[in-house]
């Protein structure tokens, strides 16, 4: 248990109030006091968002304005390409974009999504990374961009088969809007940004709200049937079964984006030979591991048992003996597959599907093998 | 005539002659929230007091289940490791871990008995 002092110092997301009242299991995350899972329980909150629709709190998570001082948005853009391997001048209004902030060493400092609202960039970062992400903008861009943290706002995401006709009765515009569209929409007469994206594998929204209407938007999204609201517990087990990375588990600074098999997520205009090649921080290792490959690999891993293989589990090559070769950096039960599921990082020469390979768990060898990602079939609509 | 009595740990014993039948206790459960896979001990082997004897798992984390008492490991509830889920639904009934011949009846003086146990989880 957390001594009073603690709980104290944690910070409050302007939906604290109604976790509480919905019977939230409130633990620290991230420095906020989050709900890790309502009276439901993760495996119903999981399943009841593949079936159905579930509403997450993600206000935790940074929410930062990139305004150009010229007042062109692709000014914002170059200026921002200095700091990730991504193009973000081809990002077009209402558009959103995966992106990852690097380090001189080719690491990744955070993930982040990037959307072009017209006349300024749109980020969306990790709460644990928040304020260092701010400062590396404040410190590298300050001369082509204001940096304004839009901590006044919540964001929620809608997530689920159902989340689309949930969030039409409130945005008549929200079922035309395609993945990763991006950009302000009016939600329920709230000026809200809208994306069609998230972080569960399903078809779903990310709504920033104003702080003060929050709770009512949340409220309102909640007197639907088809929504329950979903804490932080089964927000990994999707996104563990949807094969996404979790920041500082799966990826960190001792990660390049091409050992994390993000490669998908690097446009060509940003490779060697693109026509903005390299340019960001670590490129000469980033584009090395593109030109010549990686030694080491993330990917995905079956249990053949019913055991889960948790964070930290070594992999070894043999069922006995040997060094290990590598290490599961996310794992647990998959309630979706109703198995247990992971994601490691061994060397690339032992990356290819069906690898079979043994992980430690309490002393014991369990079969494994490298298995593709996602676990389950994302629902995205394109 | 069976005697239940319970640790700070949240585990369970049901006494009958020298034979301790060991579960989780259902405040453990709600804790743990909807368990995905027990580990259970191997029949024959012996444990000690407060050693690491089964393992229980939620969506979330995996947790040790200690030995209450020191003995020899009768019999395993196969029931149980085939459907983990028994744990969420009956920990004190159906969702039996292990049974174990104790070594030592003077290792259950201290043990919790019910109202106690109440009293611990409130």
């Amino acid at each position: 248990m957390l001594a009073r002092d603690d709980q104290d110092s944690l910070k409050r997301t302007p939906l604290h109030g109604l976790h509480v009242s919905l019977g939230g299991k409130m633990v620290p995350f991230a420095g906020y006091d989050m709900p890790v899972q309502y009276p439901a329980g993760v495996l119903k909150e999981h399943l009841h968002t593949r079936a159905s629709a579930g509403l997450f709190d993600v206000s935790h998570m940074g929410q930062i304005a990139l305004r150009p001082k010229s007042g062109r948005v692709e000014d914002a853009a170059r200026a921002l390409e200095r700091l990730v391997p991504q193009d973000i001048v081809a990002i077009a209004a209402g558009r959103q974009r995966y992106a990852q902030f690097t380090n001189e060493d080719g690491g990744i400092l955070d993930d982040l999504m990037v959307a072009n609202f017209g006349d300024h960039l749109f980020l969306v970062v990790n709460a644990a990374c928040k304020d260092a992400d701010e400062a590396h903008l404040r410190a590298n861009l300050s001369e082509d961009c204001v940096i304004d943290s839009l901590a006044d706002r919540a964001l929620i995401a809608l997530q689920g088969p159902k989340a689309e006709a949930a969030l039409a009765k409130l945005c008549a515009e929200a079922p035309a809007m395609k993945f990763m569209d991006s950009g302000p929409r009016k939600v329920a007469g709230l000026d809200c940004f809208v994306s069609r994206s998230g972080y569960t594998g399903e078809d779903g929204f990310e709504i920033s709200v104003p702080a003060a209407d929050a709770e009512r938007l949340a409220k309102t999204l909640l007197e639907n049937p088809d929504v329950l609201p979903i804490g932080l517990g089964a927000r990994d087990s999707l996104r563990l079964e949807a094969g996404l990375c979790l920041y500082g588990h799966d990826i960190d600074t001792m990660t390049t984006p091409v050992e994390a098999a993000l490669e998908w997520s690097v446009q060509k205009s940003r490779r060697s030979g693109g026509v903005r090649a390299g340019g960001f921080p670590g490129a000469e290792k980033i584009l090395a591991h593109f030109d010549n490959g990686a030694a080491r690999r993330r990917v995905g891993l079956l249990a053949q048992g019913r055991a889960p293989v948790r964070e930290g589990a070594l992999l070894f090559a043999n069922d006995a003996g040997g060094e290990p070769i590598g290490q599961v950096t996310s794992g647990g039960f998959g309630p979706s597959l109703n198995a247990p599921v992971a994601m490691g990082y061994v060397p690339t020469s032992q990356s290819a599907l069906g690898t079979q390979l043994f992980a430690e768990v309490r002393g014991q060898r369990l079969p494994v093998a490298v298995a593709a990602m996602p676990f389950v079939k994302n629902t995205y609509k394109r | 005539m069976t005697t239940t009595l319970y640790t700070s740990d949240h585990e369970w014993l049901a006494i009958e002659g020298d034979v301790a039948t060991v579960g989780i206790t259902d405040y453990a459960q709600q804790q743990l929230g909807d368990v995905v896979f027990v580990e259970l001990p191997k029949v024959g082997r012996t444990l000690k007091k407060a050693e690491a004897a089964a393992v229980v798992e939620s969506v979330k984390a995996a947790s040790d289940v200690y030995a209450p008492v020191t003995g020899e490991v009768l019999e395993t509830n196969a029931e149980l490791a085939a459907e983990p889920a028994l744990v969420n639904s009956d920990a004190q009934g159906k969702a039996w871990f292990f049974k174990i011949k104790m070594a030592d009846r003077s290792e259950l003086g201290g043990l919790m008995d019910e109202a106690a146990y109440k009293a611990h989880t409130a």
